[in-house]
């Protein structure tokens, strides 16, 4: 790099050298819910990037209470791939009158094919979730597949509540879908967006 | 956008608009090949004010815990003082048996040895740790350097799910200018790790 380029690297402002090879991350495609009964990423999720990244921002959802959920698609048509998971969380009352920090047995998976509670959430006009989940090297058909996610929404009787899910899809074989959804109702509104991070 | 900058947005070369910071730079991947360590000895200066490592399948030779250290002198050592804490969530395949708890055996008080980042990975071939661990500031003279990971990893052949919560602090002043990686015995069959900066 020399001149112009270089002196603008780091910097807020100005021209630089695209990243070679894509470097960082990448925006591969946004989706907004509207009434929308899940949102599935169907395609992007492959061997081009190692890690993948969901944002979601917002999430409301049309039913009272309901939890956010996420499940993997291994092949067929189905987003139902064996998990085994953790789940903890943690919560903070409004009014101060109460707080946990506890792992949350009912929310857990042993080797079960549903959907993987990663929130819950209330559905008052400002009330929704967001947060982020990341899925490791989904392509790969020698590991598992590991993922990490953790929320923060607006639930119930106005309770700060964090949630930390992670776990593993316990087959080798290549995931090439994740879909959000709430355990009841609709996806009133809301933006999940998925990245890829490249490696060289 | 417009013009030279939109055409090149998402390719590997031409010119685009500097971000507006925050935005992550690849700078690095160390592929393991039964090594027994995976070193990082450049790339790790003021250039940026927080780095990440990103761990993509990381596979011990023996059930062992993944784990790093820093140095202050290049590499020549790995051998600052830390001081960690460390907390796990853990499920097995088979249900119940959730463990949610501190582990006073996995932290450092003023260590010098390794900092564990996993408990126990098993050796089956489709185990494996995944994650991440953000150090902040590691040129910094003035200020002890923070770090902080979070990876998932299969437990042994107890075929569990465990998803690990490690921070802390190298105990020096001095700059932090390489950070190296292993599991406690053995080697790291397999697996790879990416450094990016992240500009502040």
């Amino acid at each position: 790099m020399s001149g112009i380029i270089a002196q603008n690297t780091a910097n807020a402002t100005g021209l630089i050298k695209a990243v070679a090879a894509g470097g960082a991350w990448t925006l591969l495609t946004t989706s907004t819910a509207s009434a929308s009964a899940d949102i599935s990423f169907a395609s992007n999720i492959d061997s081009t990037y190692p890690i993948y990244l969901f944002e979601f921002i917002n999430c409301h959802p049309s039913g009272s209470a309901v939890s956010f959920q996420v499940n993997f698609r291994d092949g067929s048509t189905a987003y139902d791939a064996t998990k085994t998971t953790t789940k903890f969380e943690v919560y903070h009352k409004e009014d101060d009158s109460a707080t946990s920090l506890a792992y949350a047995t009912g929310d857990d998976i042993a080797q079960g094919t549903g959907s993987q509670r990663i929130s819950i959430v209330g559905n008052d006009n400002d009330q929704s979730v967001s947060g982020s989940l990341y899925l490791f090297n989904p392509s790969s058909t020698t590991y598992v597949k590991h993922f990490l996610s953790r929320t923060h929404s607006y639930y119930g009787d106005a309770f700060a509540w964090s949630e930390f899910a992670a776990g593993y899809c316990n087959v080798t074989a290549a995931i090439d879908g994740v879909q959000f959804s709430f355990s009841s109702g609709n996806i009133d509104a809301g933006t999940i967006k998925l990245y890829g991070l490249g490696d060289s | 956008m417009s013009g030279i900058i939109s055409d090149n947005v998402l390719k590997q070369s031409g010119l685009i608009k500097a971000s507006a910071g925050g935005a992550w730079t690849f700078l690095s991947k160390s592929t393991a090949s039964s090594s027994s360590t995976v070193s990082f000895t450049s790339g790790i200066d003021d250039t940026y004010g927080t780095y990440v490592f990103t761990f993509k399948n990381m596979h011990p030779s023996a059930n062992q815990n993944f784990a790093f250290n820093v140095s202050i002198d290049s590499g020549s050592n790995y051998n600052v003082a830390k001081t960690t804490s460390f907390f796990r969530a853990q499920h097995l395949e088979g249900g119940h048996s959730q463990v949610f708890s501190y582990e006073t055996g996995d932290d450092l008080a003023q260590g010098t040895g390794v900092a564990r980042i996993s408990n126990l990975c098993g050796t089956e071939n489709d185990m494996n740790v995944s994650g991440y661990l953000y150090l902040f500031n590691p040129s910094s003279t003035t200020f002890v350097k923070h770090f902080m990971s979070r990876v998932n990893s299969t437990f042994t052949s107890s075929d569990a799910t465990v998803d690990l919560h490690m921070a802390g602090y190298a105990n020096t002043t001095s700059a932090v200018d390489a950070v190296q990686f292993s599991f406690t015995s053995g080697n790291i069959d397999a697996g790879d790790i990416c450094l990016y900066g992240i500009t502040t």
